[in-house]
């Protein structure tokens, strides 16, 4: 059995103005899609990959994964255990130190009046365990020094204060790590650095990661298996290689031709057209098929469903 | 080959005090910088020392009959008394009751008095402020809405209907001794409403932050994500307002003594002796009313400087 079992997974977010205005103004409500109907596995001790511009609703179901937020439609489910619908509180509490978090922000996922220890040690604690020595363990763990349990999160810099967000996570033994962007906030030589951090103890503890990026060339040498979405749709998945060498859907293809490369000088390609739409009003059919150069009628009335291509999954009318 | 030298042990720095600590920190330095800030803290540090201390620095007991001379009545500062040859540094009111030790027992009243109605405004206020900004909902537009409408009446208004409410359900024998801790609510109560504000907005900024929702994340209770995660992140804005409102809350309680609805003449704050004053000032005993008005101003105004300069300091974005 897969360790996450996302399926239907349908957020919706209210973002109408408040009652009195919208009454006033006759405005209809606004309803957001955030996330539209994912389906995906993740198996143990793999990494599976989430990536997407901005908006495209892979931080939400990161954090519908951890039962952050909870899922309008569909279920995310660990190891059988669904966050937002278990009732026996041990249960819960079991999977909650099953699964943990590694924000985009580093200066913003640390508590700025903790010392490290307290951070590190919270998970345990929390759940009334001792914390004794625990910190200092992880903290050379994640190559810090034992000396900085002492220290508050603003005498480090931002690749240390992530390294302490893998140490917070580390501490409850879990088994499922969500990565939220983990690099993102860093500069390029330092991401480096927590990504192979990342790997080895992905390695080590036979961890379980789901690694949400916009980068394309971070996850693809991270990842065992990739999904790319689109506004809030999942339209391909499959392992690095099916994706980078024979991309299937007509927007992984876009993404893959916009990727900087370092034998690019002198290439001549289109940027890519068009812009994400608005999730409020998303489009008929196929959210892609405004920008899609292969889009057909069928594209605009009939929204895709995944469908096995070549060993991976895409969503699309037209790929072959 | 040469011979390398050899590295030493890694001598590790001796960590500095607590007291090098706070010496060395940023707020200190700022504090040493500022002149302001030095002669108002002087100022409320001599006058807090001396109320405390008041039974031991005080002349007289003002309010031990026994001690009072009626001939000392209206006793000029620093001049003999006509009749028994008694100097007084700051005069006598007309009970022949010691100017300064008066002052010394009524800046006791008025400390009090400001300090417990601006913590009570605190703990009412931050409670509220972090519910509402936390829970949000209809908790938030309940506990915002009447904190609106409250905003819109007078603070000294408020105080009084909620002390003349409080006279009106005690036993008259019972008013005297209840009159401070009336005082207190009263206070309290119409000054909760900025702590509630303030603290409010800082945790609406402060609940959405990552290190909340790791602490969520983790099955922390909002209770424990309020009072361990939010509340030391929102203090700092709330110690300035608390200083600002001490010397606010100290004013009030005076305006309500000099109306007549405060301290009892039992037990005169700084504005009970105000008022007495002032029925005096026409008959050229200036004194009964200058010396308790002068010491209420020194009082207020450095409270207010520190308070502004506290605010100036905790802002990273003014230095």
């Amino acid at each position: 059995m897969a360790m996450i079992e996302v399926t239907h997974l349908t957020r919706i977010f209210d973002v109408s103005k408040p009652w009195l205005n919208r009454v006033l103004e006759r405005l209809p409500k606004a309803l957001l899609t955030a996330v539209s109907d994912v389906s995906f596995k993740v198996e143990e001790r793999t990494v599976y990959a989430l990536v997407g511009e901005s908006g495209s609703g892979k931080s939400t179901i990161g954090k519908m994964a951890v039962g952050l937020l909870s899922p309008s439609e569909g279920s995310v489910t660990i190891n059988g255990i669904d966050l937002t619908r278990e009732t026996d509180a041990a249960k819960m509490d079991k999977a909650r130190s099953d699964i943990q978090m590694i924000f985009q922000d580093p200066y913003a996922s640390l508590n700025p009046r903790w010392k490290v220890r307290d951070i590190i040690n919270e998970p345990v604690t929390a759940r009334g365990g001792s914390g004794v020595g625990l910190a200092e363990k992880l903290l050379e763990q994640v190559g810090l020094s034992a000396l900085d349990a002492d220290k508050f999160p603003h005498e480090f810099s931002g690749g240390q204060r992530q390294r302490i967000c893998i140490a917070r996570a580390l501490a409850s033994e879990p088994k499922l790590i969500v990565c939220d962007e983990p690099t993102s906030a860093l500069d390029v030589s330092v991401q480096a650095q927590v990504l192979n951090l990342m790997t080895n103890l992905q390695e080590d503890l036979g961890l379980t990661y789901l690694f949400i990026s916009h980068d394309l060339t971070v996850v693809q040498h991270i990842s065992d298996k990739i999904g790319v979405l689109y506004l809030g749709r999942l339209v391909e998945e499959g392992t690095p290689d099916q994706l980078f060498d024979d991309p299937k859907h007509p927007y992984t293809q876009m993404l893959l031709a916009a990727a900087p490369k370092m034998d690019g000088f002198g290439r001549e390609i289109d940027p890519p057209q068009g812009e994400i739409p608005d999730p409020i009003n998303p489009p008929t059919g196929c959210a892609f098929h405004p920008r899609c150069p292969l889009a057909t009628r069928q594209c605009s009335a009939e929204r895709p469903v995944m469908r096995e291509l070549r060993g991976a999954r895409v969503a699309c009318h037209e790929a072959t | 080959m040469t011979d390398l030298p050899q590295i030493p042990p890694q001598v590790r720095a001796k960590a500095p005090s607590r007291f090098t600590r706070a010496w060395d920190s940023d707020f200190a330095y700022q504090f040493r910088r500022s002149p302001v800030a030095i002669i108002s803290f002087t100022v409320v540090l001599v006058l807090v020392l001396a109320a405390i201390f008041a039974p031991l620095i005080a002349p007289y007991d003002p309010f031990d009959p026994a001690s009072l001379n009626l001939m000392n009545g209206f006793s000029k500062p620093m001049e003999p008394n006509a009749f028994t040859g008694d100097v007084f540094w700051l005069g006598t009111d007309d009970q022949g009751r010691d100017v300064f030790s008066t002052i010394l027992y009524g800046l006791r009243i008025s400390l009090f008095v400001g300090a417990a109605a601006v913590a009570f405004a605190m703990v009412l206020g931050i409670t509220l402020g972090l519910l509402a900004g936390y829970v949000g909902g209809w908790v938030e537009t309940i506990i915002m809405r009447v904190a609106d409408v409250q905003l819109t009446f007078p603070a000294i208004l408020v105080a009084m209907l909620i002390f003349g409410i409080a006279k009106g359900i005690t036993p008259v024998e019972y008013r005297d001794q209840m009159a401070i801790w009336v005082l207190i609510v009263a206070i309290g109560l119409s000054d909760w409403v900025q702590f509630a504000r303030v603290v409010r907005g800082a945790t609406l900024v402060e609940k959405n932050k990552e290190y909340v929702q790791a602490a969520r994340l983790i099955g922390r209770g909002s209770g424990a994500i309020m009072l361990r995660h939010i509340l030391p992140n929102v203090l700092s804005p709330v110690l300035v307002i608390a200083t600002i409102s001490l010397a606010l809350a100290i004013i009030a309680e005076a305006t309500l003594s000099f109306l007549g609805v405060g301290a009892p003449p039992t037990q005169p704050s700084l504005g009970t002796l105000i008022r007495i004053g002032q029925g005096f000032l026409f008959s050229g005993e200036w004194w009964i009313l200058l010396f308790p008005a002068a010491t209420l101003l020194a009082l207020a105004l450095a409270v207010n400087l520190l308070g502004d300069w506290l605010r100036d300091a905790l802002n990273p974005k003014l230095r």
